[in-house]
């Protein structure tokens, strides 16, 4: 207790030294005034008493010295000094301070903000209790390793598996909605029973689902998101147990969930229901719409119950080998569903701010040693003064705290703003599918990696100038324009710096190339059709009214000659799937005359109106086009796309050849009529799989895609497109308005491609400039230290030239080990990078070659100038100088 | 900094508390001249290091100091007792005198050891 008293007393005795001091000398002056009135009494000379006095004191200096040790804690008052003294050098200094903060601010921003992702993404993706408990269930086929579940598939898989604590499924869905301001379409997700229970997800109103509620008979009911609650219901807490009309069917509200819950596949989903499902179709196990989700039990690994699951697999192909046949089945880890796609962008792109703060750092402490080289004599003299070695190298490590300080606080702060830009730059719908970004922040993590890399840079930074010292010998730093060994030592190290700062600078340009080389490919890849000038719109159509074929048929020749009428548009279409979305929705088709064992020929299915191919601007190959007339009363017609036909004929003419479903039932078989050159259906990355378009007006759905060409710019169609649709038919629904081009420039796959494109150029740049100060500044430090050899060289007879030469030629041979070993790394490191990489290798050898010669420009560029400056020297001057 | 140093800082400080209970609130150099007095003139002492040794009392919160005028007229730091100091000293009295009692067995000739 009481020594903690004291510890506090001088520790606030830190701030009041002026007044203490003061008090002291008062105090002391005092006791020997009182101390000589006693002694003059006593019969002594007042110089004799005074002098009496002190000595019995023992010296008023030593007993201040005593005082002030007791008074205060000498080890802060210490370090506050050499906090002051740091801060009054680097004040000095005011351009090394500048450039060696910001440099050290720009690495920590970088990792940090970087790191932030990572955190957020990585290390805590999942808002649920046991999230690595969590697993997706898949089956699989050849075409898809993460093929959907089918209804009866899954209720055995829940029967068989001895792994998983709970199984359920999920399946997205939409609904509409009448509101004041028209039909609104809501995304929904339909939900088997215990969906919350294995997410560990209670509702935050009202109850969730019963056993057996996701069973067909079952009353409506639906759970809203907190967002939908708020939205639609004002937030009040009455809304369990009212009505609701989803597409004009009444459900009864029994929950709402909590603010904080996520799920990122169905990140929009504003209602959930339960499966309840009705129709044939959805109790064939052919039918794959379902999304597993499961809790493993304690104690099994993913691998054991990807085993499990396959053991039932096989179980089930044996049993049905019809439907099952080929039908394996994984487990991974729910996390990757969720951001298994942005993993290795986040790891390149931590890589690369891992490289940026390296150098960064590198040239920090090249500055670092330039001045302590240039403060050798400064130190020499102290040392000589008496400050111990110590006590020097306590100075050195304040400088580099201080630094440090002010570096880490500046990069902290920035990226505190940095993290909070992608809530504001991604578009809403993609956020909603990384719903886990919304936790993006500094927390504690972040922090503590912040701390830990601003530790090691402290630590190297304190590192480099004591081990300078301990190189250079105290005295000879006395000696008057003394160039020792110590000079040497530090330029070959310098050069060694400067070599791994441009080796640096090569892996992260190199990078940069490649993924912005991916991008450009990305971006022009062959789609099969012509994306600019077309705009377009979704609609919906409530089942009650054009649940029919016929109704189906009619609206969509009804919108789309609506829309052929308007002033700018050359021709509209329909399509149940837009290209450069997905592969998927697929059939499973059989061909008439060709032997079959059952083997699934799975090709995407898009069912499209007949000006279909003529608007997107596709290239027929063979055969014709369908046309309006060819519907249900006419017989069954198919265009094939260029991929199948090489697939499933080749060396043959498709023309007028027949497949049909599976069973080759007779109402399913069509003949194919045409053949159309390969347009990208699933995403700009994704390869060209066999596709079959079948005429809308022969396969109709309410719910299609419009595609309309336009003759002027698409964007500003589209307010008056929905417009139209909207005026003409206020029943359906009209949503998700935009160009081809938007939704190929802003896709997922573009959106990461770029992000990723756009951060390591932003890092390369900011390293090229990095490194090149760096060559820079070791190129004018050998300049400066040569100063008089140049000038005997220049007495002696060397021509300016051979001058420019020696000093080029030193900078050129640092680049050129630079770049090589950069080469050598980045052509090693490409590996990581392949994941990210479209259309290229790592090893491109016209991206490596660019990389070389910019590299190579800016630095002799930058070595010019002090080329320039050797090569003005004034032997005269050079020889008097020193 | 050995053992010894340690031992006489506990010690002045007991005697400077002592001091000041016995005469009262007193400045540092009333305090060096009384210890001395007190010790018959033994002990020799810096009178500087009591300084120190005063300025820890007051952190501990043993003593307390304001500035006043001396008999002779000059300013000068009168430190008085706390309550804290009071308690101190009485704990340090009993402590010194167990030790110096168990240490006096330790040194007069045994008697009967029984």
């Amino acid at each position: 207790m009481k020594p903690l008293r004291a510890w506090v007393f001088r520790l606030a005795a830190l701030f009041t030294n002026k007044q203490r001091e003061r008090q002291l000398s008062d105090e002391l002056e005092s006791h020997l005034q009182m101390h000589v009135d006693d002694n003059i009494r006593a019969g002594m000379t007042p110089a004799e008493a005074r002098r009496h006095a002190i000595l019995k004191l023992g010296g008023v200096e030593p007993t201040k010295e005593a005082y002030r040790d007791r008074s205060t804690l000498p080890f802060i008052e210490h370090l506050l000094q050499d906090v002051r003294f740091a801060i009054r050098q680097l004040r000095k200094n005011p351009g090394f301070t500048c450039v060696a903060v910001l440099m050290l601010a720009l690495g920590i921003c970088a990792s940090v903000s970087i790191f932030a992702f990572v955190d957020a993404a990585l290390i805590k993706p999942l808002p649920y209790p046991n999230p690595t408990r969590l697993v997706s269930v898949f089956e699989n086929s050849a075409a898809f390793p993460h093929a959907n579940l089918s209804y009866p598939d899954y209720l055995d898989w829940k029967r068989l598996s001895k792994v998983f604590r709970s199984l359920d499924v999920y399946t997205g869905t939409g609904f509409l909605l009448s509101t004041p301001a028209g039909v609104e379409p809501v995304p929904a997700t339909r939900v088997s029973d215990g969906f919350f229970r294995t997410l560990g997800v209670t509702p935050m109103l009202g109850r969730n689902f019963h056993a057996g509620e996701d069973l067909a008979g079952s009353p409506n009911t639906v759970i809203l998101s907190y967002a939908s609650w708020r939205k639609r219901f004002g937030g009040k807490k009455d809304v369990i147990g009212q009505t609701i009309r989803l597409s004009d069917v009444p459900y009864t509200i029994v929950g709402v969930l909590p603010r904080n819950f996520q799920f990122a596949p169905r990140g929009r989903a504003e209602f959930w229901i339960t499966l309840r499902f009705t129709m044939p179709k959805e109790f064939r196990r052919s039918f794959h719409s379902l999304s597993g989700i499961a809790r493993l039990k304690d104690g099994v690994s993913v691998q054991a119950a990807s085993a499990d699951v396959k053991t039932i697999a096989k179980q089930l192909e044996k049993q049905y080998p019809e439907s099952n046949r080929g039908q394996g089945a994984s487990v991974f880890p729910f996390a990757d569903l969720v951001v298994g796609h942005i993993r290795p962008i986040l790891l390149v792109l931590l890589g690369g701010a891992g490289l940026l703060l390296l150098i960064a750092c590198m040239n920090v402490t090249s500055l670092l040693l330039v001045r302590s080289e240039s403060r050798r004599r400064e130190i020499a003299v102290r040392n000589a003064l008496g400050a111990s070695t110590g006590r020097l190298t306590s100075q050195f490590v304040t400088e580099a705290l201080v630094l440090v300080t002010m570096g880490s606080a500046l990069g902290v702060l920035s990226a505190n703003w940095t993290v909070q830009l992608p809530t504001k730059l991604i578009p809403a719908d993609m956020m909603a599918a990384m719903p886990f970004l919304l936790g993006l922040g500094l927390n504690a993590r972040v922090l503590a990696f912040a701390g830990a890399i601003s530790l090691f840079a402290a630590v190297l930074f304190s590192l480099t100038p004591t081990a300078h010292l301990a190189v250079s010998e105290m005295r000879d730093g006395l000696a008057e324009g003394s160039r020792g060994s110590a000079g040497n030592t530090w330029r070959r190290l310098g050069s060694k710096l400067v070599t791994a700062e441009l080796a640096v600078a090569v892996v992260l340009l190199v990078g940069a190339g490649l993924l912005g080389k991916s991008l450009h490919l990305l971006l022009h890849v062959d789609l099969g059709f012509q994306p600019d000038h077309l705009a377009t719109v979704a609609v919906a159509g409530p089942e009650t009214r054009y649940g029919e074929p016929a109704q189906a048929v009619a609206l969509g020749r009804r919108i789309v000659s609506r829309i052929e009428t308007m002033p700018g548009v050359k021709s509209a279409a329909i399509t149940s799937l837009l290209p450069v979305s997905y592969n998927g929705h697929t059939d499973w088709i059989r061909f008439v005359g060709r032997p079959y064992n059952g083997e699934h020929n799975e090709v995407n299915q898009r069912d499209v109106s007949s000006s279909y191919f003529t608007t997107l601007g596709a290239k027929l190959l063979r055969g014709r086009y369908f046309t309006d007339a060819e519907d249900a009363s006419k017989p069954r017609v198919v265009v094939i796309n260029q991929a199948l036909a090489r697939q499933y004929f080749p060396g043959e003419n498709p023309i007028g050849k027949q497949f049909g479903d599976t069973a080759l039932s007779p109402k399913s078989i069509k003949q194919i009529i045409g053949v159309v050159d390969d347009i990208k259906e699933g995403s700009l990355d994704s390869k060209i799989w066999p596709a079959v378009y079948y005429p809308f007006n022969q396969s109709p759905d309410p719910y299609f895609s419009v595609v309309v060409r336009t003759s002027q710019a698409p964007q500003s169609l589209l307010p008056a497109l929905s417009a139209v649709i909207r005026q003409s038919h206020p029943d359906v629904g009209v949503f998700d308005e935009t160009t081809v081009d938007n939704l190929i420039h802003d896709s997922q796959t573009a959106y990461l491609h770029r992000s990723s494109a756009w951060l390591v150029g932003g890092f390369a740049a900011v390293a090229l400039l990095l490194s090149v100060i760096g060559l820079y500044g070791v190129v004018a430090y050998s300049v400066s230290q040569r100063t008089r050899e140049i000038g005997v060289r220049m007495a002696l007879g060397a021509e300016r030239g051979a001058v420019y030469q020696l000093i080029l030629k030193e900078a050129a041979r640092l680049t050129a080990v630079g770049i090589v070993i950069g080469l050598v790394c980045a052509m090693a490191a490409g590996a990581f990078l392949n994941a990210l990489l479209f259309g290229v290798r790592s090893w491109d050898i016209p991206t490596l070659a660019a990389v070389a010669a910019l590299l190579g420009f800016f630095a002799i560029l930058a070595s010019f100038i002090p080329a320039r400056r050797a090569a003005s020297i004034n032997p005269v001057d050079a020889l008097r100088s020193e | 900094m050995g053992e010894k140093a340690d031992v006489w800082q506990g010690t002045l400080a007991l005697m400077i508390l002592k001091t000041i209970e016995a005469m009262g609130p007193l400045h540092g150099y009333g305090i060096a001249r009384r210890i001395e007095q007190t010790s018959g003139n033994l002990l020799s002492l810096n009178y500087g290091t009591l300084y120190p040794a005063l300025l820890k009392l007051e952190q501990e919160g043993s003593i307390a100091s304001e500035w006043g005028v001396s008999e002779n007229n000059r300013k000068a730091k009168f430190y008085k007792l706390t309550r804290a100091g009071r308690k101190q000293l009485a704990q340090e009295t009993r402590n010194w005198e167990q030790t110096t009692e168990i240490l006096a067995r330790f040194l007069s000739p045994s008697e009967d050891p029984a």
